[in-house]
C-alpha cells in the first residue's frame, strides 16, 4: 500500500519536473515580446470597443498608436482630445487634435409636419421597411422612425421621441462613433462638429425632391429656394439637387440663414434665446 | 399522376376569382409615366427630350448596359418631362412622362388581329428582333429575354419550358392569355424554341386550370416537338428552379444558372410578347393585368398600356374615388400576387411592363399578426422549396453573422415567402432574409 503511494508520488513529481523543463525551453523559444506601452495605452482608452476609430477594438487601436510614427491618423472619437492627449503623454508623441463631433438627424419631419399616407405594419426595422418600399409618408428621403439607430447606439445616446416620431440624440452621451450613421438605411444621420460652446447650425432635411413636391408631403422640408445661400455672408451654404447643405468648415454661426428659411428647416442648437423672443414670451 | 417539385412548397388558398372574366382593353390614360427601370439590370437611358413628339411603338430609351432593354413609347403624344418621378413603391426613378394625343402608331406595326402562322425569320434574326422590341420576362423578374435566349458559351439548351403555372393565388392574367391567345403563345414559343437551336418544347400548367391544359394540348398536336405537362398545384411552382425540377426532375445547383440543367424557362406572357415582336413588329408596350379582390365587382382582367398610373385601374374598377382615396373596404394595394407582390405606396406611380396584378386587400387580410417567439417547430424548413433553414438564417441575420449565412446558402433564397406564410409565430423571416441576402451579395462583390 505505502509502496503504491510512494511510486505514484515519485512518478508524478518526476513527470512534473521533466515537463517543467520542457515548458521552460518552449517558452524561451516561442517568447512573444510585446511592447509594454500597448497595455499602458489600453488602460488610458475608453474601452468601448466600438470600432469608431477604424480599428477592430481598443487593443488593436493601441497597437496602431504604438507602431505608427506619428499620431496623425490615430484618433479615438469616443475619448476625444482628452484621451488622445494622455495617449500622447504615454507614447511621447504629438497628439492629433480634432474638433469633437456629434451625430445630428437631417430630418425634421415630425408627425405633425409629415402626414402618414399609408400604414406600415411589417417588421419593426428601418432596413426592412426601406427594402419594401419608399416610405409610409410621402417623403422617400426622410426618417422612417423605426429606430435602427437606437439599436445601433452602444452608448444609449439615441431615444425615439414618441411625440415627434423621430430619434432624439443626447449630446452628452453621443461619442460620435458613427454606428448610427452606418445603421441608417436612408443615410440621414450625419457627424458634425459640436461647435464652440456646443453651438451649431445645420439643415434638418435630406429631401432631394423639387420644392413643390417636398412642400406637398412635409411642411418642414427644404424646398431649395436658395434664400439661405443669398443670406450667407461666408459662402458656406450650397444647394445641390434642391437641398441646402451647410459646410461646417466655413460656417461662422451667424444664423442669418436660420432667420430667412421659409420652412424653418435650418436648426440652431444651444444658442441662447434672442431678446425679442424672450420679450414676446 | 401529375408532377410537382420535390422539396418544400405550400398550398395557399387559390382565390382565382377573375378566371372567367374576358380581357378588356383598358382605355389609354391622359398621361403615362414610363419608367426607365422596368427590367432587371442597368436602367435604360432616355433618348427623347422634353417637347419631342412620339408615336406608339417609338423607342424612347436605349439599353444602359449588356443586361438591359430598349423602352418604347406606349402612347402617342408629346414628352412632357424626363425627370425623377415616384414609382408605385414611392421611390424616385428616372421616368419619361408623355401627354397623350390620339393614338397614332408607328408605320410598320401590324395591328390586325389575324394570326400569322408561318415563321420566316432565322433564329439569329429572332433574337435581334426580340432585343429591339424590348421584350423582358413577364413572369415577374423582368429579366431581358434576349439575354436568356443566348446561353453563355459552354452551355447548351436542351429544353424550352413555357411557364403557364401561375402559382400565385388571385392571378389570372396568364390563364386568360392562354385561353384567348393560345395559338399566338405557341407560335412565340416555337420562335424561341428555334432560336435556341431546335430544342424540345414543354408547356407546364398547374392542374387548377384544366381548361387551359386541354386547350393547349389540342394546339400542340399541330406542332412538332411540343408537349404539355400538367402539374400538381403547389406554390412556388412558377419559380424557375422549381419548374425545372417539376418538369424535368433536374435540380439547379447552388450558384449555377438554370441553363446548367439544359433548360430555359420563359413565361407564357413572354412568349406572346415574342410573337408580337417577331411576327407583328410590335414592341412590348402592353400587357395583361388582373385587378382583383374579394369583392365580386372588382375582379377584372385588363390589357393595359405600359406606364398607366395604378390609380386609373382602381378608379375604373370602383376601388378608388376620383380624389384618389381607396374605398373604406380596402386598406392595401399590392402590385403582383399576395405571396411575392410589392405594396403600392404611391397610387400615382405607373404599372410596369411586367406588372401582372393589382390586388386589393381588406384590413383583416393585410394586417400582420403580432410576432411571437420561435418555438423551433421547423415548419419553415419544411416549407422552404430551396431546402434552406429559414429559422436558422433568421437568427444569423439578426446577429449579422455573414460568413455563417453564406455557409447555410442564404444566396439560394428565392424570396418566395413560404417560410413567412408557414410560420405559426408570425416571425418576419423573409423580411430579414431578403436584407441579409442582399448584404451577403454586396459582401461578395467587394
Amino acid at each position: 500500500m505505502t509502496s503504491i503511494l510512494l511510486y505514484t508520488i515519485l512518478t508524478l513529481s518526476l513527470l512534473g519536473a521533466i515537463l517543467a523543463v520542457v515548458l521552460y525551453f518552449v517558452a524561451q523559444r516561442f517568447k512573444v515580446t510585446e511592447d509594454p506601452r500597448i497595455d499602458q495605452v489600453v488602460a488610458v482608452l475608453p474601452g468601448a470597443n466600438c470600432g469608431a476609430c477604424g480599428s477592430a477594438g481598443c487593443r488593436n487601436f493601441a497597437e496602431l498608436c504604438v507602431n505608427s510614427e506619428t499620431l496623425e491618423k490615430c484618433f479615438c472619437p469616443v475619448g476625444g482630445n482628452a484621451v488622445m492627449q494622455q495617449v500622447a503623454i504615454v507614447l511621447g508623441k504629438q497628439a492629433s487634435e480634432q474638433a469633437p463631433m456629434v451625430a445630428v438627424l437631417r430630418c425634421g419631419g415630425s408627425c405633425d409636419k409629415r402626414t402618414r399616407v399609408n400604414i406600415y405594419d411589417g417588421s419593426k426595422s428601418c432596413k426592412v421597411m426601406d427594402s419594401v418600399y419608399g416610405s409610409d409618408t410621402g417623403c422617400s428621403y426622410g426618417c422612417l422612425g423605426l429606430g435602427d439607430c437606437v439599436v445601433a447606439c452602444a452608448f444609449d445616446a439615441i431615444k425615439m421621441d414618441p411625440v415627434t416620431g423621430l430619434p432624439g440624440i443626447n449630446e452628452e452621451k453621443c461619442t460620435s462613433c458613427g454606428a448610427c450613421v452606418k445603421a441608417c438605411p436612408k443615410n440621414i444621420l450625419e457627424l458634425r462638429p459640436k461647435g464652440p460652446k456646443n453651438r451649431r447650425v445645420y439643415v434638418a432635411c435630406a429631401s432631394r425632391d423639387k420644392g413643390a413636391d417636398t412642400r406637398k408631403v412635409c411642411s418642414a422640408g427644404c424646398i431649395g429656394c436658395k434664400l439661405c445661400v443669398k443670406a450667407c455672408p461666408f459662402e458656406a451654404i450650397a444647394v445641390t439637387d434642391n437641398l441646402a447643405y451647410i459646410d461646417f468648415n466655413k460656417c461662422r454661426l451667424c444664423r442669418k440663414c436660420v432667420e430667412v428659411c421659409p420652412v424653418h428647416c435650418i436648426l440652431e442648437v444651444n444658442f441662447p434665446l434672442k431678446k425679442e423672443s424672450i420679450q414676446n414670451e | 399522376m401529375s408532377r410537382t417539385f420535390s422539396v418544400g412548397g405550400i398550398h395557399p388558398d387559390d382565390s382565382k376569382f377573375s378566371m372567367n372574366q374576358a380581357v378588356e382593353e383598358f382605355p389609354i390614360p391622359k398621361r403615362v409615366f414610363i419608367s426607365m427601370n422596368q427590367h432587371l439590370g442597368a436602367p435604360a437611358k432616355p433618348i427623347v427630350t422634353k417637347g419631342d413628339t412620339v408615336k406608339v411603338g417609338q423607342t424612347i430609351a436605349e439599353p444602359g448596359g449588356f443586361i438591359s432593354a430598349w423602352v418604347h413609347s406606349s402612347v402617342s403624344g408629346t414628352v412632357a418631362d424626363v425627370a425623377l418621378y415616384p414609382d408605385f413603391l414611392g421611390k424616385k426613378v428616372l421616368t419619361v412622362v408623355i401627354d397623350v394625343t390620339g393614338d397614332e402608331w408607328l408605320p410598320g406595326i401590324d395591328r390586325s388581329p389575324d394570326i400569322k402562322n408561318e415563321i420566316t425569320v432565322s433564329p439569329a434574326e429572332t433574337i435581334t428582333k426580340i432585343a429591339a422590341a424590348g421584350v423582358v420576362g413577364l413572369g415577374g423578374a423582368a429579366f431581358p429575354t434576349h439575354v436568356k435566349l443566348s446561353p453563355p458559351p459552354g452551355s447548351k439548351a436542351e429544353y424550352l419550358i413555357l411557364n403557364g403555372t401561375e402559382c400565385e393565388p388571385y392571378l389570372t392574367s396568364d390563364y386568360r392569355l392562354m385561353i384567348e391567345h393560345g395559338q399566338e403563345v405557341l407560335i412565340g414559343g416555337e420562335l424561341m424554341r428555334r432560336a435556341l437551336g431546335d430544342v424540345r418544347g414543354i408547356i407546364g400548367i398547374e392542374d387548377n386550370k384544366p381548361k387551359a391544359i386541354r386547350y393547349m394540348q389540342q394546339l400542340v398536336e399541330n406542332y412538332l416537338g411540343w408537349t404539355v405537362v400538367p402539374l400538381k398545384r403547389r406554390y412556388p411552382q412558377g419559380g424557375e428552379k422549381q419548374l425545372i425540377d417539376a418538369v424535368l426532375k433536374r435540380r439547379v445547383p447552388s450558384f449555377a444558372l438554370p441553363i446548367s440543367t439544359g433548360a430555359v424557362v420563359q413565361n407564357v406572357g413572354t412568349a406572346f410578347a415574342v410573337y408580337e415582336a417577331v411576327q407583328k413588329n410590335k414592341p412590348l408596350i402592353s400587357n395583361i393585368l388582373t385587378v382583383t379582390s374579394q369583392d365580386p365587382t372588382i375582379q377584372k382582367n385588363y390589357r393595359f398600356r405600359v406606364g398607366t398610373p395604378v390609380q386609373e385601374f382602381l378608379i375604373a374598377s370602383g376601388a378608388m374615388d376620383h380624389e384618389g382615396k381607396l374605398i373604406p373596404a380596402f386598406t392595401k394595394i399590392v402590385n403582383g400576387g399576395p405571396m411575392m407582390g410589392k405594396p403600392v405606396s404611391e397610387p400615382a406611380g405607373p404599372v410596369m411592363k411586367s406588372t401582372s396584378a393589382l390586388l386589393l386587400l381588406t384590413d383583416k387580410q393585410a394586417r400582420r399578426k403580432e410576432e411571437q417567439n420561435c418555438i423551433r417547430c421547423g415548419k419553415c424548413a419544411q416549407a422552404c422549396p430551396m431546402g434552406l433553414e429559414p429559422y436558422l438564417l433568421y437568427r444569423l441575420a439578426m446577429a449579422s453573422r455573414v460568413e455563417e449565412m453564406d455557409e447555410n446558402r442564404i444566396f439560394d433564397c428565392i424570396e418566395c415567402g413560404c417560410c413567412l406564410y408557414s410560420c405559426p409565430a408570425y416571425i418576419p423571416l423573409l423580411d430579414q432574409l431578403r436584407i441579409a441576402k442582399n448584404a451577403s451579395l454586396k459582401n461578395k462583390r467587394k
